[in-house]
């Protein structure tokens, strides 16, 4: 009989002797070290490193991921397309097009599209993964920021991600304006009004990047320098660097049996970290790959070309472009007149404000949160939303805000299909885009705080069991029976709160504090944000606490038992008679 | 301050804490760990896979040498035979690929937790120190401090160096001037010299046509029944000669620049439910008001006529115009109503522009001075 122990550490039946491909293997691992010192290398980042496992951790690597199908897929593109704004006639093989004057680079994406074959599947998974990517990226942002991975030392790579989003999102729209149809070539037009309602250099801006009066003929080869080269670029070295700091801080890791602060618990980069994110590479690019073999996205040639004179109803940006469209409809018609000037309010708040402003708020939010816990330890065990009450609720306020925006886009959508007045839409959004969010704070607030306080009373009182008991007298009770070591442990590994106080010391002597007048009203507001953050918080028992509630609920079960043992709730029939 | 020190490295356990970790499990082995039977399955399980997978890049390129794109391009839903099959191979190539590979992982391959020490991100105090000194060493070694006049001048030159590049991006496009405010509409009505058998002779070019866009026939005014509303362009897109206009000025990007501002919507209503505004008394000919179908939010053709009301909806952001109350925003963003344009009959009946738009068509911008409007000032 085999011990379990001897079987684990060998995962496998069959005593573990070199074959002859590990040998192969070692002799081109000795001649490549011999010459470029890889083992050297392989101090600082051993192939055994540990990757902890969740399946939330998978988040970024899909975006990761969708950007290698897109440098792919878009090597492919470049070698068929032709960003040229030259008119010609079309002669390809689409039909309803044949004959009609469209730029070169529309008439190329037709030929990729019906001429080349795989073309129109090369393209249509470009488009996928770029949905995917961005799509990926914030799902992935809104992952690291309940669970608090971008708390310290993690800042860095949040501000990276950050910029990640921002230029995933150009890269998007430039690609998207390629082809050069009529659908893009109203989002680009839409470009062109953003540019000119720019104060001072607005006009300016718009005729150098067109290189003249719009449309020009510059517009499509200049973002095709931008996409394909610029872009990219910027992009593959900031992911790069985003990796890099991965593994230098190491993953977060969930708190369990085991887990700490100091160590990081999981399985080795060699084999099992490198064959799961490996296959999940195919995965994706065969997600994508059915993607675009099956679901159309995007038909330009239904569009046609670019002409400025013509629209089609119900025209949509891509989906990622969605909120800032969404704002820019149901933004009030305010524009200012004054000292013979311009300034377009209804397109500077919607575009060139509200963004980057949201960008940048995003940004900070690591730095504020810091400033307001002034916690300056390093944290690599991963928070549950429900204990991080507020930061939650600061993501559900600023989701709420993009989703009712993004929902303002396709507020003509929404308006056919489900009958509804479009104004009444529009004024509702109105408000809601103001309300919604600081209902969303509320909500999920307490709505966390709940949870805890669930969580707590699972851990002080045990689990509810469902079985009622009556007792003699006639009342009822439910019987809770005690979590397992493990659940409870869990339950527990998270640090303890304090609220800041502005008096400089916890204990409230009323000492005051260094600084002038702007340093104590500094201290005010952060005392305020403090109790804001942390004073509604259940904070988890002490061993006492918890020591003594056990024992308590110890006795009301035993109690319970009692009652069933003699009451009228024993099941089966009475042996009493 | 409550600062909170950085965590200890010790592993002492807080007297605080209600539960002390309890430690990582024990390991269990799988199914596939202690059962040949069960290990030999997921073997074959996985070379199957990866079966499937070369069997789907066969097929593959069976799909790319057997289905024709260009002939095809109608079926499955517009995609194409080939477009599908492609697509469907190549996913199932891809797939079965990764899937093998993560089972391979997941059954076959060792599952034991491994751990790892952390150590905190800041280097250790001497490699600072070191780094430190370094870099003090090696600023004071530039003079930096001690020579303000290399100083300063480096930074004047460092600044100024950053203008070349700048200064260079002027040639990306020509500057705005005027052109945002005027139209090739304008071409039509001027007077122009030209040289007639040696002689210089003053032409007065006939007033801009109004021409049905893409077929480019102009309109006259009998053709339009009421509630009719017609897309139109200026007749100098179709007929450049007859404005004194080259070919050139009205073909590729010039053409797009022209219907980007010139692109026009005819209306015909009831002349009385037309509110002729102040100085527009004389703008529409029998009920037939002319207005820019560039809205003045960002940009987009208006398209979208709501008959009874006589508005006119933006399908991009939904402003609403009244074409019967001067172009008047009754709804959405755009913050100035749409520019109309003055018209009436030339002798033979058709519909022409008795001059350019009084305003600047299009997306507003920074130096688009409101009180310059002619409609302003009651022309």
């Amino acid at each position: 009989m085999m011990k379990t122990a001897d079987v684990a550490s060998t995962n496998g039946t069959e005593p573990a002797t070199p074959k002859r491909s590990a040998k192969a293997a070692g002799a081109v691992a000795t001649w490549a070290d011999e010459r470029l010192g890889l083992a050297k290398a392989t101090k600082g980042m051993s192939l055994r490193k540990v990757f902890p496992d969740h399946w939330s951790f998978m988040l970024g690597e899909i975006a990761l991921w969708s950007f290698v199908v897109l440098l792919l897929t878009g090597v492919f593109l470049t070698l068929f397309f032709d960003p040229s704004m030259a008119e010609v006639q079309y002669n390809g093989s689409y039909d309803p097009l044949r004959g009609v004057h469209m730029s070169r680079a529309m008439a190329s994406t037709l030929e990729i599209s019906f001429d080349v074959r795989g073309g129109l599947l090369m393209r249509q998974m470009h488009h996928w993964a770029a949905m995917i990517f961005i799509a990926a990226m914030m799902i992935h942002l809104m992952r690291v920021f309940l669970t608090g991975a971008f708390r310290k030392p993690r800042e860095v790579n949040w501000l990276i991600g950050c910029l990640l989003l921002l230029l995933g999102t150009i890269e998007g729209f430039t690609g998207y304006s390629l082809p050069d149809d009529l659908l893009s070539g109203t989002g680009v037009r839409a470009a062109d009004g953003f540019m000119k309602a720019s104060p001072v250099i607005g006009t300016y801006m718009s005729f150098f990047l067109f290189g003249g009066e719009f449309p020009g003929d510059q517009i499509i080869p200049r973002f095709y320098a931008i996409h394909i080269l610029l872009i990219p670029g910027i992009l593959l070295a900031l992911i790069t660097a985003h990796l890099i700091l991965v593994v230098y801080h190491k993953h977060t890791h969930w708190p369990g049996p085991g887990k700490t602060e100091d160590n990081v618990v999981g399985p080795p980069l060699m084999p099992i970290y490198m064959a799961k994110a490996g296959g999940f590479f195919f995965i994706v690019f065969g997600m994508t790959a059915l993607l675009g073999g099956l679901f159309t996205l995007n038909p330009v040639w239904k569009f046609g070309p670019y002409d400025p004179s013509k629209v089609t109803a119900g025209s949509q940006p891509d989906w990622y472009m969605g909120w800032p469209d969404g704002l820019l409809r149901i933004i009030p018609p305010w524009e200012t007149h004054i000292w013979g000037v311009t300034l377009s309010w209804n397109i500077m708040l919607p575009i060139l404000i509200a963004p980057p402003l949201l960008l940048m708020v995003l940004m900070a939010l690591p730095f504020i949160e810091a400033w307001v816990t002034g916690d300056k330890r390093e944290h690599h065990l991963l928070q549950r939303p429900r204990n991080a009450p507020t930061r939650t609720a600061v993501m559900a306020a600023l989701v709420t805000f993009y989703g009712l925006a993004w929902a303002a886009g396709g507020n003509d959508i929404i308006a056919i299909k489900m009958h509804l007045s479009i104004n009444q839409i529009t004024y509702f959004l109105r408000a809601a885009i103001i309300i919604g969010p600081i209902l969303a704070f509320i909500i999920a607030r307490r709505w966390c705080i709940s949870l805890q306080r669930h969580d707590q009373e699972k851990l002080l009182h045990g689990y509810e069991t469902g079985v009622i008991v009556r007792s003699p007298d006639g009342g009822y009770a439910e019987k809770h029976l005690p979590i397992d070591e493990t659940k409870a442990y869990v339950l527990t590994a998270r640090d303890r709160e304090e609220v800041y106080s502005p008096n400089g010391s916890a204990d409230g002597t009323g000492v005051a504090a260094p600084g002038g007048k702007r340093a104590e009203v500094t201290r005010k507001i952060r005392a305020k944000l403090s109790a804001l953050m942390f004073a509604d918080n259940v904070q988890k028992p002490t061993a006492e606490e918890l020591h003594e509630a056990q024992h308590h609920s110890e006795h009301e079960l035993h109690e319970l038992e009692h009652h069933i043992a003699t009451g009228p709730n024993k099941h089966g029939p009475s042996s009493d008679h | 301050m409550t600062t909170i020190e950085p965590h200890g490295h010790g592993g002492q356990l807080d007297p605080e804490e209600p539960i002390p970790n309890p430690g990582l499990p024990v390991h269990q082995p799988r199914p596939t760990d202690v059962d040949p039977a069960k290990e030999k399955r997921a073997e074959i399980q996985i070379a199957a896979l990866f079966g499937l997978s070369a069997l789907c890049t066969v097929l593959f390129v069976v799909a790319y040498f057997t289905y024709d794109v260009g002939d095809s391009w109608h079926v499955i839903g517009g995609l194409g035979a080939s477009t599908v099959a492609l697509g469907a191979t190549l996913a199932g190539a891809l797939l079965f690929i990764g899937i093998a590979i993560i089972q391979w992982a997941r059954k076959l391959m060792g599952d034991h937790e491994l751990v790892e020490a952390r150590h905190p991100s800041y280097s250790e105090e001497a490699d600072r120190e070191r780094a430190l000194a370094d870099l003090k060493i090696g600023y004071e070694e530039t003079g930096i401090a001690r020579r303000p006049l290399v100083r300063n001048s480096a930074l004047a030159a460092l600044g100024l160096v950053s203008i070349g590049p700048l200064v260079m991006l002027r040639d990306l496009g020509t500057l705005p001037g005027d052109k945002l405010e005027h139209t090739i509409w304008g071409q039509g009505g001027r007077e122009i010299k030209i040289v007639e058998n040696g002689k210089e002779v003053t032409v007065q070019v006939p007033k801009m046509r109004i021409s049905r866009d893409a077929i480019g026939t102009p309109i006259l005014a009998s053709d339009l029944e009421i509630g009719d509303l017609v897309n139109a362009q200026p007749e100098a897109l179709f007929n450049p000669g007859r404005y004194y206009l080259e070919h050139a000025d009205v073909e590729g990007t010039e053409l797009q620049i022209h219907k980007s501002k010139a692109s026009l919507i005819l209306l015909r209503m009831e002349p009385a439910d037309i509110k002729p505004g102040k100085g527009r008394e004389d703008w529409d000919v029998n009920g037939i008001v002319a207005y820019s179908k560039i809205c003045t939010h960002v940009g987009c053709p208006i398209s979208l006529n709501e008959r009874t009301t006589h508005h006119l909806l933006c399908p991009c952001h939904q402003s609403t115009f009244d074409l019967a109350d001067s172009g008047r925003v009754v709804f959405g963003p755009a913050g100035r109503p749409l520019p109309q344009l003055p018209i009436e009959i030339d002798e033979q009946g058709y519909l022409v522009a008795q001059s350019d738009f009084t305003e600047p068509v299009g997306p507003s911008y920074w130096e688009r001075d409101y009180e310059r409007d002619r409609f302003a000032e009651g022309d």
